[in-house]
């Protein structure tokens, strides 16, 4: 694992490069004529983009990693469990109430609204849900936080506050500011460095809630923090770049490739794989030859979808099998 | 001599007190109609679900002892032997708390060195049930909280876990609480027995005191008769 974690960390050093440095030519040609101007493209605009899908992509496969470890399913993540459409509609219910312009204001609501959905999740669907119950449970409160943002898009105050609304929605990484990227990382961090902390407990979690508990794990405590935890990393990056999925459910199942299945010991390459995954998004969508740049939400899901209809093919495959 | 004692237990049918004093080399097997609360009254020695009442073992609560610790003292074996996640079976028996030589150890005892690499989900399920158990065993812990070991164990599997369980106790100075309900085996390997009827201890004793009093007959509602249990008359 540990050379594989090598390997998985220079490649991130490699795409984290590639996505300062790429399109390569505009950047090339601004060298040559204002070497200042260069210097701040890549500062004040690249710089925030490339750290921002390292950030968001970590927080996403981290946090996926530790709900699929908390609910002991592969197919919990932050968008399948509502986590991220809370976010979001915490997010929009605050612009709406007091404008797009404080960051701080969005966060707290994004990090509120994702609390809101995690703890309406447990809730309904309990501490080890059954597939059917998560996922049922995840996209009644998906439906209800998205069905609530559409309406707080249809009293929007003005068209423009509409099309911020709607344009942050698609998720976004381009034109954020080194200070809205703090706002995004600094929680995330805090988040991926507790989460990491939790390691041995969530691996012991593989052994059913009784014995985790029997060899003096708090698994109550263990599901306050995981929660708490997720809905801060999740919704300061939810709050700063709209809403981004599948990241978090894809990231853990190919993270458990390298932990050998340890549920817990899958959120550091979890968090390394989300980075990645998040970085080529970004690239692809800001490189696609489209004539204008995708929103990295729809390229996500149009990558993440069908590797997830595969994911429940191979499931049901496997159930009919045993 | 290690020594368990606990008092105060909050059980389902009697929420003030119930207390067991157990002994080190000694397996003690709980016996009792389904919803009796053997699983609750496992359950309250192992903390799970923070029980009220007192725990010891040696004087100390194991209880209150940090995870890396515990693992030393109490080993709890559910009765499920449902698992979610595809981890190898050395990989499982390790989350037990045990290090690699005690791991391995567990598992050569159990026969398990064949399929030490091998995905849990792919094993038989007498496999898996001895990977459950090779992980409950494998620290060495002082106390035992076994509920239904035998449980998809062939019959030569059952009395080889059973009579190896017998020599550790005496060799490692554990002790065991075995619920189980298979009351012929209770008899042949209990050292003593604990009767539970409706979440308290009714009767406890000797299986040859156990088996003369009336209790089977009462809580069971079987005897036997012609050397099989059949419902009683």
């Amino acid at each position: 694992m540990r050379a594989t974690l090598s390997l998985l960390s220079s490649l991130l050093v490699a795409a984290f490069l590639l996505s300062l440095l790429l399109p390569w030519a505009p950047l090339a040609a601004l060298f040559e004529q204002d070497r200042d101007l260069a210097w701040g493209v890549l500062a004040e605009l690249r710089l925030p983009r490339a750290a921002l899908a390292l950030i968001y992509g970590a927080a996403l496969g981290a946090s996926g990693a530790a709900i699929q470890a908390l609910f002991a399913n592969p197919l919990a993540s932050p968008d399948l469990t509502g986590t991220t459409s809370g976010a979001a509609l915490g997010a929009v219910v605050t612009a709406y109430l007091i404008g797009f312009s404080s960051p701080i204001a969005l966060s707290v609501g994004a990090v509120a609204g994702a609390l809101g959905a995690l703890a309406l999740l447990l809730l309904l669907a309990g501490p080890r849900a059954e597939t059917a119950t998560l996922l049922l449970a995840g996209l009644a409160i998906s439906a209800l936080a998205g069905a609530l943002t559409t309406l707080a898009l249809a009293l929007a105050p003005s068209p423009f506050a509409f099309y911020d609304a709607y344009d942050w929605l698609m998720g976004s990484l381009a034109d954020r500011s080194l200070a809205q990227t703090a706002f995004a990382g600094v929680p995330a961090l805090v988040m991926i460095v507790w989460l990491l902390r939790l390691v041995r407990p969530l691996d012991s979690l593989a052994l059913g809630e009784e014995v985790a508990q029997s060899l003096g794990h708090d698994i109550l405590g263990l599901r306050i923090r995981i929660v708490c935890l997720t809905a801060l990393g999740v919704g300061a990056c939810v709050a700063i770049c709209g809403a981004i999925g599948f990241i978090g459910l894809v990231a853990p199942i190919f993270a458990r490739r390298l932990s050998h299945s340890h549920p817990g010991r899958a959120i550091l390459p979890a968090a390394a794989i989300g980075a990645l995954l998040l970085i080529a998004a970004d690239l692809v969508s800001r490189l696609a030859p489209l004539g204008r740049t995708l929103p990295i939400g729809v390229v996500t899901a149009l990558l993440g979808a069908p590797f997830f209809l595969w994911l429940v093919a191979h499931m049901r495959w496997r159930l009919g099998a045993s | 001599m290690m020594r368990l004692e606990a008092t105060g237990l909050a059980l389902p049918g009697r929420l003030d007190e119930t207390g067991l004093t157990l002994a080190a080399g000694e397996m003690t097997c709980l016996i009792g109609p389904n919803g009796s609360g053997k699983t609750s009254l496992l359950h309250a020695l192992a903390g799970i679900g923070h029980p009220a009442g007192e725990v010891r073992i040696d004087g100390a609560d194991p209880r209150r002892a940090i995870a890396a610790r515990r693992a030393r003292l109490i080993a709890y074996l559910p009765a499920t032997r449902e698992l979610r996640w595809p981890l190898a079976a050395r990989d499982l028996v390790l989350l037990g708390g045990a290090d690699e030589g005690e791991a391995l150890a567990a598992m050569s005892d159990l026969d398990l060195e064949a399929v030490a690499d091998r995905r849990v989900d792919r094993l038989s399920t007498g496999e898996r049930s001895r990977v459950l158990i090779a992980r409950a065993l494998a620290p060495r812990p002082r106390l035992l909280l076994l509920d239904e070991p035998t449980a998809n164990l062939d019959p030569l599997w059952q009395i080889r876990l059973m009579d190896m369980l017998k020599l550790s106790l005496r060799e490692h100075d554990q002790t065991a609480l075995v619920a189980i309900h298979d009351l012929d085996a209770a008899a042949r390997f209990g050292d003593r027995l604990i009767v539970m009827d409706k979440g308290q201890i009714a009767a406890d004793g000797t299986p040859q005191a156990i088996f003369a009093g009336p209790w089977i007959a009462d809580i069971f509602g079987i005897e036997k008769r012609d050397g099989v249990w059949q419902p009683a008359a």
